[in-house]
């Protein structure tokens, strides 16, 4: 089975099509993918910027990322949610748009480096993420680099809507 | 002249003007100044959602208020000037498909609402950072109303585009 047939497919679902030929359905998902998107974005920023160590400062990360990081992964899975239905919508459109591609590129990328942080650095979270203790350097990359994806990540996804 | 005039007439001057012009004739402009409108929003909705939700006494409740207020305000304030500067930029980009439209009034009211309620939250903790404590019920009520208008403003903002 090729892509092509396999996004046509997609496209092919009863709610695809819905989504597609409806008139609101669309925007109601753009906006709570925005909305989603916005909450995912602004609130990993305070966990990277705590790494980094530029702000937050006189929290300690393990109790910041316990606080703030259920809202990301909340918000997340409603992106993913109307992300994936919006796809299904208009599949072969975006399956060949170069912006979306590198979104998903970039989503991975993320999804990774947040593995490695998870399983080499938040481990001893309680010894280094105490306010005034330094942040390991491999932690601050993985702060750094996060805040850089999302970004990118909020930019491509922009250009998706100027480009299909 | 009525007010639907002015405001025609007001599109037609932003769009004549040199700057609406060269945001009209270089296609890189509106993207890119919406992807920084967008960070800015996110920005701010995660500190004003962490206010609100210390606010509301759900999470955080280990720091004072007034603390998380005195962490995460600063960024609602700074992003509201910078969120000002890309959407006047926007509106000068294409004038009529912002202010002749009726998301984009509403739009305006739930911002300057929004504006008020954070900082009816927000600045007496300042001068008496115990002030929403013996206000309990107020408080949860005062963090669902800014939660609620905030959101309303996102979904605004992305439906200007079909109206």
């Amino acid at each position: 089975m090729n892509i092509d047939s396999l996004l046509k497919s997609l496209e092919a679902f009863e709610f695809a099509t819905a989504i597609r030929e409806g008139e609101v359905l669309f925007p109601w998902l753009e906006s709570i993918h925005v909305l989603a998107i916005v909450l995912v974005v602004g609130s990993i920023a305070i966990v990277d910027l705590r790494l980094l160590g530029w702000a937050s400062r006189d929290r300690p990360v393990g109790t910041l990322t316990a606080e703030v990081l259920p809202i990301t992964w909340m918000a997340f899975v409603v992106a993913l949610i109307t992300g994936a239905l919006m796809f299904c919508a208009k599949a072969m459109i975006y399956g060949h748009n170069t912006y979306f591609l590198l979104k998903m590129g970039f989503l991975v990328l993320a999804g990774c480096n947040m593995l490695f942080f998870n399983r080499f650095s938040h481990k001893n979270v309680g010894t280094w993420g105490a306010p005034g203790s330094a942040v390991p350097q491999a932690a601050k990359v993985a702060g750094g680099l996060s805040l850089l994806l999302w970004v990118f990540i909020v930019v491509f996804g922009r250009w998706i809507g100027f480009t299909t | 002249m009525t007010i639907k005039q002015t405001l025609n007439s007001v599109c037609v001057w932003i769009d004549s003007t040199a700057l609406s012009q060269a945001i009209q004739n270089a296609p890189w402009v509106v993207p890119t100044v919406q992807t920084v409108h967008i960070l800015a929003i996110a920005a701010l909705m995660a500190s004003m959602l962490m206010i609100n939700l210390r606010l509301a006494g759900v999470v955080g409740r280990d720091q004072p208020l007034a603390r998380v207020s005195g962490r995460f305000s600063p960024v609602i304030w700074w992003m509201l000037p910078l969120l000002l500067i890309s959407g006047i930029f926007l509106i000068i980009g294409e004038p009529a498909r912002a202010l002749k439209n009726n998301i984009f009034q509403i739009k305006m009211l739930l911002v300057i609402s929004a504006i008020f309620v954070t900082w009816f939250a927000t600045s007496p903790l300042k001068k008496s950072p115990a002030h929403w404590d013996s206000r309990a019920g107020l408080a949860t009520l005062v963090a669902l109303i800014s939660v609620s208008l905030w959101v309303a403003i996102i979904f605004a903002g992305r439906w200007i585009a079909y109206f």
